[in-house]
């Protein structure tokens, strides 16, 4: 159906009753269901508009975490001084996705609820261990980011749940990188996506993750290679092992812009990289 | 703000600014705002590249900011403000924008089908006070196509722009001085 | 003209003021014919969107037309099939047996039929027709018709195929005697992929059935007589019944010489059925799946040098993958094997070439077309050559660069206008060749002289992109090959109206590259006058002759020669009845004594009549030269390519109008380096693979070089000013200088286009264990 009937509600209630009638698709800023409309590979019995939702907007912080409204575009991720000074690889990952015209209207939302395997803010959020608070008539409930995409484009939102805001801790003493891997500069759907964070302990690197996209039907946390460099000073050995075991633990397949020997070698790669810069060595 | 919901039988009513006119399109609120302006507006200025988001041809200024009007539903667009190419000249004066002018000069239009879209993005960009500045400007048009120029003209002419725009400013500031 | 505004000429729809510049700041080029040259003629329209395109003009009443497709490579079309549960008689189907005239799409062979019949040879290939009054109505009813199929086995690979389009062999001197006496022979195999031409406006045409049974066609298109040969004959129309009209149009770069007339004769058989104008308008999925594309070929090279450095064998073997139907594959290789010597003087060569058939959508025309392809195998031949003897690939090309005097390797005699050793000087001095090239060789072996691997695991190395620089050189054919405009006889005129004005006749359409800019330029000189004076026609083939396509870069060489002529005829018929100068007197010439039309035709003026079956003589009238130096950064972790930057000199013969040269010069230079680059074709089971464009990628803003353009000019004598096009030429060099300079940075050789990063992160780990020089 290309033009589905849609409604725009003024108040989260509203909307939250809507979504549990049953039937509704909820669109944020429509850079990917638009497309999907147009492509038929969406047919949606009616459309709910979130954009008129003022609750899930806006990027705060109280000290102890930071709230990011469902509703945050890539831009606003970009000119966050909230976002700027405590999740700085957020604002990266916002700047690789399409061009000004897609990161004006994107939505973080969107992003994790669409679960593409190679959304490019996702890793990151995996990586801070960012937390999904979600509502519906029933009530608000929170999911963490490791328990939200469940399987290739399929998620732990019920369908009568909205996504209200993420949040993750304010933590001074975490370090987080992000790199994706495109075809072009701009406008690419990554072909790897990876973000690397850690707490620096005297140097000693504490708390590891290791978070990745295309190259998993979700995105991933690469949980052996965190092992392998938790409790670790790295330096070149450390990272030739780590770089290792990440090759190992992937299963990245071949489609349309890369192959799984591709993917396998820079994911290894890119670590390597960051782990290099990170350890100034 | 109230509830706005149509159905496929009975489209509600939207309303808009384009180029500083009040108009409304009574559609369907999933109708692409291209396809509003294009077909219902007549403004067919705005073009269609890919319907998919990638070539930046649709784009059009909402509420300061560029977007591709493919994927914008017109339900999203109730109450902004619309700037398209047909509001670039100036009407009145039947004059091309600085803009305008320096692509005309420089040779920043060939086949012209990305033209609309690319003076959007430019315009956006100069709006915005984006500097003279072969960098920032690239990342401006990054999500408008063009198979025609390389780009190589279109960055000089906007580099152009914005040194005019910059320079107009000191004119501005420096009769303000003369004033005081 | 009807109610629907139709002068799609006209320069703007109102008197727009253009602000002067402010004092100080005109840029006022000082080369091109005119001084200051003008502004882009429809530059106004274009800018304010004033412009017209197919998509943008209205029919009241029209219906919506779609092209029903196989979704198979090879089978056989038992029938269609209709979904019951809709109401079809709210739409109109149409199969092969409802065409009126022949089901062929006419060019050169006749095997390519409007509808599949009983065979279907390609995925995408037309077997139905439907059309409906709205939009929706038609995108529902497309979901429920397909067409019953029973598969056939499918060839899709060139070399397994036993049809062939074409085929060519020549050469000159004793290429095997002279491999025996060669000191080092280079040789190896080179392949390039299908690009497409990605024009921002898709494939678009709107038909109108006529009073006279006929049809009027408005539409995307570079060549309306192809449309108009074409039509006539699908529809068993005469000239008359046929109008092709061009409307504004976003781009051709050769997909638009010969698969518009597939969409028009479509959109016209549904109009001609429902007795309405009919849109039929692609969208971007549909123009990448279904039309043609650049011919992936697979070039053998093998060249011999001597023990003192000469250039003393080649031998080239050309395949190339024509797709399912022949359209203009023939010409395509001709063009291909003719420059697959490169622009080197070599004494002893053989080149054999053929395009064979396979079960994929046909390929046909693309800037450059044919040249491109083995411009790629020339360039990485005579790269490897000069890193195997440890020469400067500049120097080694100043050596074998082709002179005035010399002949090539299908017996043309290069007598005038050859400007190799100017483009290669322009270009690596522009581009500080021999330095950068020499601080690469340093920084190599400072990088890699300490037994760390460069590909390989171990990444001992801090910085984690190496630069490199490379060089490539190419020629071009001006115009059509061989005996094609002889064939042709185009046909161009210029009128002095009753009315005052004087007016240009011709059919070749302004597609971006300038037109309608410099063909006013050309005859306005020869007159006298300026070129705000000399008015376009509307390309309407009612109302113009056939000049020929706008193709092969022959549009001001041989249009332009065409209309100086008969320039040339007018003034003086002109000057000589009324007196004066012609600029003085025109206007009252045309109230006394009426409208003076003069027609031209062309004229061969070619020494040696060229021999299509030995592919010997002169193949064209002269060739253009070009030089391109890239800078690239390859990413050592990813193998990504930045290009950075090409400088890219071209001669031109000679400057008409030099921003719009220079326009040509960046945009051909882009699209060479997205060939090379990130443009990448996949195909599964004859099916593109890469069909939409988030995943058929061309540079973004981001992506492109900085590029800068030489203009060199070796005037030719046999064209208006010198001139020899510069539409194609810089398709031709940029890519494989590219590879050069991914060579020069990390020491690998890509020999399959394009070099994407996963070609150069796996060459990179295969050499893992070797440094690079």
């Amino acid at each position: 159906m290309l033009e589905p009937p849609v409604v725009s509600p003024a108040s989260l209630s509203e909307a939250l009753s809507l979504r549990a009638s049953g039937g509704y698709r909820p669109i944020a800023g429509g850079t990917d269901l638009m497309v999907q409309l147009a492509a038929d590979v969406a047919e949606p019995d009616a459309v709910l508009d979130l954009s008129r939702l003022a609750e899930l907007k806006g990027v705060s912080t109280d000290g102890y975490e930071v709230t990011i409204g469902a509703l945050t575009t890539y831009t606003e991720l970009r000119h966050s001084p909230v976002i700027s000074a405590r999740l700085r690889a957020l604002a990266e990952a916002a700047a690789t996705i399409g061009a000004a015209q897609i990161q004006n209207r994107g939505t973080i939302g969107g992003n994790i609820c669409n679960a593409s395997p190679a959304g490019d803010t996702l890793p990151v959020l995996l990586a801070v261990d960012a937390q999904f608070d979600l509502a519906s008539v029933r009530g608000e409930r929170t999911v963490q980011a490791r328990e939200f995409w469940t399987g290739y484009r399929q998620l732990a939102l019920t369908d009568d749940e909205l996504l209200l805001r993420v949040r993750f801790a304010v933590d001074r003493t975490r370090h987080t990188r992000f790199r994706k891997v495109g075809t072009r500069a701009a406008q690419a759907i990554s072909k790897v996506v990876i973000a690397l964070s850690y707490r620096s302990d005297g140097g000693v690197w504490r708390d590891v993750r290791v978070a990745l996209g295309s190259v998993a039907p979700t995105p991933i946390r690469a949980t052996a290679t965190e092992a392998a460099l938790e409790g670790t000073r790295p330096g070149e050995a450390v990272a030739d092992q780590a770089a290792q075991v990440l090759a190992g633990e992937i299963q990245p397949i071949d489609d349309v812009r890369s192959s799984a020997v591709y993917r396998r070698s820079v994911s290894a790669r890119v670590l390597h990289r960051l782990l290099r810069e990170e350890g100034g060595w | 703000m109230t509830t706005v919901r149509d159905t496929s039988e009975a489209s509600a009513i939207y309303h808009f600014t384009v180029n500083g006119e009040p108009r409304e399109a009574a559609v369907p609120g999933m109708r692409r705002l291209l396809d509003v302006l294009r077909e219902d507006l007549g403004l067919t200025g705005t073009k269609e590249g890919c319907g998919e988001g990638e070539c930046g041809a649709c784009t059009v200024i909402v509420d300061d900011l560029v977007v591709d009007s493919c994927l914008v539903p017109v339900c999203q667009v109730e109450g902004a403000d619309i700037r398209t190419v047909e509001g670039l000249s100036d009407a009145e004066a039947r004059a091309l924008s600085p803009l305008q002018q320096a692509f005309l000069e420089r040779g920043g239009a060939q086949c012209g089908i990305c033209t609309p879209g690319m003076l959007m993005a430019a315009q956006a960009y100069l709006d915005d006070g984006g500097p003279a500045n072969e960098a920032d400007i690239r990342e401006a048009i990054a999500g408008n196509l063009c198979r025609c120029t390389g780009y190589t003209k279109i960055i000089d002419a906007i580099e152009a722009a914005a040194i005019a725009r910059d320079e107009a400013i000191e004119d501005d500031e420096s009769e303000d001085e003369d004033e005081e | 003209m009807s109610d629907n505004d139709h002068d799609l000429r006209a320069a703007g729809e109102g008197p727009l003021v253009l602000t002067p510049p402010a004092p100080g700041r005109v840029l006022v080029p000082t080369r091109g014919i005119a001084v200051p040259a003008p502004l882009r003629r429809e530059g106004p329209s274009k800018l304010t969107g004033q412009a017209k395109y197919t998509d943008d003009l209205v029919f009241p009443g029209a219906w919506y037309g779609a092209t029903i497709r196989s979704t198979e490579a090879h089978a056989r079309l038992l029938g269609l099939e209709q979904d019951a549960e809709f109401d079809w008689s709210k739409v109109v189907v149409m199969t092969a047996a409802d065409i009126p005239g022949d089901n062929v799409v006419s060019i050169i062979d006749d095997d390519m039929p409007v509808l599949a019949i009983d065979e279907i040879a390609h995925v995408s290939q037309p077997v139905a027709l439907l059309a409906a009054p709205d939009k929706s109505t038609l995108r529902e009813a497309k979901k429920r018709i397909r067409a019953r199929t029973e598969p056939l086995p499918p060839v899709f690979d060139p070399l397994e195929s036993d049809h062939e389009f074409a085929a060519y062999d020549f050469g000159t001197g004793d290429p095997e005697a002279a491999f025996e006496e060669a000191a080092l022979i280079v040789q190896g195999e080179y392949r390039v992929g299908h690009q497409e031409q990605l024009y921002i406006e898709n494939q678009a045409m709107i038909a109108e059935p006529r009073p006279d049974g006929g049809v009027r066609i408005t539409g995307s298109m570079q060549c309306p007589y192809y449309v108009h040969t074409a039509l006539k004959r699908a529809l068993g129309l005469s000239d008359e019944q046929a109008v092709i009209t061009q409307a504004e149009t976003g781009g051709g770069f050769g997909g638009k010489e010969d698969y518009p007339s597939v969409v028009a004769i479509h959109a016209a058989l549904l109009a001609q059925r429902i007795g309405k104008p009919v849109r039929m308008i692609y969208d971007r999925h549909e123009d990448i799946a279904s039309t043609t594309k650049r011919h992936p070929a697979i070039v053998r090279y093998r060249s011999g040098v001597s023990a003192d450095g000469r250039l003393i064998a080649q031998d080239v073997e050309v395949i190339m993958d024509g797709g399912a139907y022949c359209t203009l594959s023939p010409v395509v290789l001709s063009r291909g094997v003719l420059h697959a010597g490169g622009p080197y003087q070599c004494p002893n060569v053989h080149i054999k070439g053929r395009v064979m058939a396979t079960n994929t959508p046909p390929n046909s025309a693309f800037r450059g077309f044919g040249a491109p392809q083995v411009g790629f195998a020339h360039e990485l031949q005579v790269a490897r050559i000069a890193d195997e003897l440890d020469i400067s690939p500049a120097e080694l090309r100043e050596r074998w660069a082709y002179r005035e005097g010399d002949t090539t390797p299908f017996g043309q005699v290069l007598r005038e206008s050859v400007a190799a050793h100017e483009v290669l000087r322009e270009a690596t001095e522009a581009a500080d060749f021999a330095e950068l090239r020499e601080l690469s060789r340093q920084t190599r072996a400072v990088r890699w002289g300490q037994a760390a691997e460069a590909g390989s695991g171990k990444r001992s190395t801090r910085v984690r992109t190496a630069s490199g620089i490379g060089l490539a050189m190419g020629w071009h054919g001006a115009g059509f090959t061989g005996r094609g405009e002889i064939t042709m006889r185009s046909r161009a005129a210029v009128e002095l109206g009753d009315d005052g004005v004087v007016r240009l006749l011709i059919a070749n359409t302004e597609i971006g590259q300038g037109t309608n800019t410099v063909m006013p330029m050309i005859v306005a000189k020869v007159l006298g006058v300026d070129p705000s004076e000399i008015e376009l026609s509307p390309i309407d083939t009612s109302i113009v002759p056939n000049s020929g396509p706008t193709v092969a870069s022959r549009t001001v060489m041989v249009v332009g020669g065409l209309v100086s002529k008969a320039a040339a005829r007018l003034r003086a018929i002109v000057e000589e009845r009324s007196g004066g100068d012609f600029a003085d007197v025109y206007r009252a010439d045309a109230r006394k004594h009426g409208a003076t039309r003069i027609d031209q035709e062309y004229e061969s003026e070619a020494a040696v009549e060229f021999d299509d079956l030995t592919h010997t003589g002169d193949a064209y009238p002269a060739f253009g030269w070009a030089c391109a130096v890239a800078k690239v950064e390859v990413d050592l972790d990813t193998g990504e390519v930045r290009v950075r930057s090409v400088v890219s000199a071209d001669d031109v013969g000679r400057v008409i109008h030099p921003v719009l040269a220079e326009g040509q010069v960046e945009g051909g230079t882009l699209q060479a380096v997205g060939y090379g680059t990130i443009e990448e074709m996949k195909l599964v089971d004859g099916r593109y693979l890469n069909d939409r464009l988030s995943t058929y990628l061309i540079p973004t803003s981001m992506d492109a070089p900085e590029i800068t353009a030489i203009l060199v000019e070796a005037p030719f004598s046999g064209a208006p000013h010198g001139a020899k096009g510069v539409g194609e030429l810089p398709m031709n060099v940029a890519a494989p200088a590219v590879v050069d300079a991914i060579h020069d940075a990390v020491g690998v050789w890509i020999t399959d286009l394009p070099a994407t990063s996963e070609k150069v992160l796996a060459a990179l780990e295969a050499a893992g264990g070797g440094t690079s020089a």
